[in-house]
């Protein structure tokens, strides 16, 4: 059982915002982290090696050198080994010139039976990178996968939806993009922390991978961001304090119109 | 290959780069700005350079357009068993804008089994077109057929614009497509329009909603976006306005599935979906256990709303993760949001920040939700919940 992970390391969003009276960036420091979603993603591929007895769990990404310690935070987890897409070629890529790489890291790595990553990444919030990849390789994917399911070469896969959830049987190797319903990831073990330290990171640049330069980073890539800016402030809002049913008059007051005008 | 330089004549180390580099890259050396190696090349900082001192260029092979004969804006409707998804009337509206703003008609594809009456129904919300492919293959949703007949038809009628919905469906559906046509794509927009040079300005939240991305895809085409369910307005439907229907008939090697549909499998613990509602009223750890989530089901019986709830009330259990609303559960953007008993993490605000009127119940005058809410009561939840149930129940009958 072959398992490729691709993960993502991000700024934790939550540092990230924009000062709307100067219009310039606050960023306090910006933890870098690896993707929320991608943890279950590393969790699902532990579990699906271990009940399968045998098997690699290999985590792949993309991005500048640093990017090495969000994939040694996932070998600490207990991934087998890790590879590092890393190139100024592939700076600026957006989700298609990502894809188109990502797919031939995977290709060079041989296509594994099961490749796996969070449903979407928490500063872009695009969720089509796996899809990309998916078609890249002409495999299947099932995408908002809270159960997974893996037996002789096929998945079940739950697809959540608005409403409930897709059954879907999908025939390996195919792209799972999961949610954290999942799975509850684990913590890193002493030992898996030791691992880490020592691993090497194998790197590949684009002389590496068999790519069209053209098709690479910005170059390659059919979106530009044009202009980013702080999103509308919200006008201040109106607080009510006191007696239960003074505070529950006073906002009935302000809601009432509001809802009937929405009817 | 594209590249990024700073004309060190010109860079008087004014640090404004500095600032606007959302991918900390860029530093100061000696009073003039250095560009590091984790440089994405996206750009934010040419603008904000007061001093013209940053130059970003591109491969002139890369400039290459390849947008020529594309014309028409395109909707791809979204249904299940026969029933249309709002998301689509929503697309038919805002492209409806567009192709007038361009001079150019107005096209929707349906896809499915035995959806033909369908057509009719887009045509009155305003397509001048309709591309029906109807095929018991596409009884269910399955990714690879498709993509594969909404691809083909791009091939072929060469739409400058197409629009899809930001739902489940739609974001597994239209990545697929934007990579065989090669083609740029632009995740979850919350705002639509034609600029002075007639390039589609896609604007949506990144970053949790921190920050706001205007994004346009310059030279290839067609122009792809998804966009968010709710935002845009739909037409009133006119079921006199005049379309054509066009059956269009795919190539049956198109419609093979690797992927089987099982079952789908209906949510029960939803009565009124999330995504669908015009008012979610949501639960957190000030709810202090389980059961007391009926003082939020309630409310929101009264104001024919969905539950939502924060990520510490799903971790503890008292309600499933469809539920969860935020940073690692559902972005919602609904007209009224009302927080019951959470404190307003970041992480929770990035999924409902963008809701119309928000407002919060908490004990704590200091919980930063009401920084955020649009009205906000002091309160215990045990006294406020019940009695606001009641007394909107006697208002709105």
């Amino acid at each position: 059982m072959k398992i490729v992970v691709l993960i993502k390391q991000v700024p934790d969003t939550t540092d990230v915002r924009i000062d709307p009276e100067t219009n310039t960036l606050v960023r306090e420091g910006v933890p870098s982290i690896v993707n929320p979603f991608d943890m279950y993603a590393i969790e699902e591929g532990l579990r699906i090696r271990e009940s399968a007895g045998e098997g690699t769990v290999t985590i792949m990404s993309m991005g500048p050198p640093q990017v090495e310690t969000a994939l040694r935070e996932a070998i600490a987890l207990g991934a087998d080994d890790a590879v590092l897409l890393s190139d100024r070629a592939f700076a600026g890529s957006d989700t298609w010139s990502t894809s188109y790489t990502l797919a031939a890291g995977i290709r060079k790595l041989g296509v594994p039976d099961v490749i796996l990553c969070g449903k979407q990444a928490i500063d872009g919030d695009t969720a089509q990178v796996g899809p990309g990849v998916a078609t890249f390789l002409d495999v299947p994917q099932v995408t908002y996968v809270k159960k997974l399911e893996v037996e002789n070469g096929t998945a079940r896969a739950e697809r959540m939806l608005e409403d409930g959830h897709d059954v879907l049987s999908v025939p390996l190797p195919a792209v799972f993009t999961v949610v954290k319903e999942i799975n509850e990831p684990r913590l890193p073990s002493l030992k898996g922390k030791m691992k880490a330290k020592k691993a090497e990171i194998t790197v590949w640049g684009e002389d590496d991978l068999e790519v069209d330069s053209a098709e690479l980073g910005l170059d390659g890539s059919p979106t530009r961001v044009i202009k980013v800016f702080a999103p509308e402030p919200r006008a201040s809002g109106t607080v009510f304090e006191g007696e239960v049913d003074e505070t529950v008059d006073a906002l009935a007051k302000e809601l009432v119109p509001l809802l009937r005008s929405e009817a | 290959m594209s590249s990024i330089e700073v004309l060190e004549d010109r860079c008087v180390g004014c640090e404004l780069c500095i600032k606007a580099c959302l991918y900390d890259a860029i530093e100061m050396v000696d009073g003039i700005a250095v560009i590091k190696d984790n440089c994405t090349l996206c750009g934010a900082c040419v603008e904000p350079c007061k001093f013209d001192a940053i130059i970003l260029r591109k491969d002139a092979a890369a400039e290459r357009p390849s947008t020529e004969g594309y014309r028409g804006v395109w909707i791809v409707a979204e249904q299940r068993d026969g029933e249309m998804h709002g998301v689509s009337y929503e697309l038919l509206g805002k492209g409806r804008e567009l192709a007038d703003t361009l001079g150019t008609t107005l096209s929707a594809v349906l896809m499915g089994s035995n959806v033909g009456d369908l057509g009719n129904d887009l045509v009155a919300h305003g397509a001048d077109t309709v591309y029906v492919v109807d095929n018991p293959a596409l009884e269910h949703y399955l990714d690879e057929p498709y993509s594969n007949v909404v691809a083909s038809l791009i091939d072929e009628h060469k739409p400058e614009i197409v629009l899809t919905g930001g739902t489940s469906v739609g974001r597994s559906l239209i990545p697929r497509v934007a990579i065989k046509v090669r083609s740029g794509l632009t995740a979850d927009c919350t705002g639509l329009a034609i600029g002075d040079d007639g390039l589609l300005m896609q604007t949506r939240p990144a970053f949790g909603g921190n920050i706001m991305a205007t994004i346009v895809c310059p030279n290839h085409r067609p122009q792809m976006a998804t966009v968010r369910h709710k935002v845009m307005t739909a037409l009133d439907p006119d079921p006199a306005r005049k379309g054509e229907i066009v059956k269009a008939d795919a190539p049956v090697g198109l419609l093979e599935s690797r992927t089987e549909f099982v079952e789908f499998v209906k949510d029960l613990t939803q009565t009124v979906n999330i995504a669908e509602a015009d008012v979610i009223v949501s639960g957190g750890r000030g709810l202090g256990a389980p059961e007391n989530f009926n003082l939020v089901e309630d409310l929101a019986q009264v104001l024919g709303g969905a539950v939502g709830a924060s990520r510490a009330a799903v971790d503890a259990g008292w309600i499933p993760y469809s539920h969860q609303v935020g940073q690692t559960g559902k972005t919602v953007q609904p007209k009224l949001y009302v927080a019951c008993g959470i404190s307003g993490a970041v992480q929770h605000l990035a999924g409902m920040q963008s809701s119309k009127c928000i407002v919060a119940v908490n004990k704590d005058p200091d919980a930063p939700i009401f920084k955020t809410a649009t009205f906000g009561i002091v309160g215990d939840v045990f006294e406020v919940l019940p009695a606001l149930k009641k007394r909107l129940e006697k208002e709105l009958g």
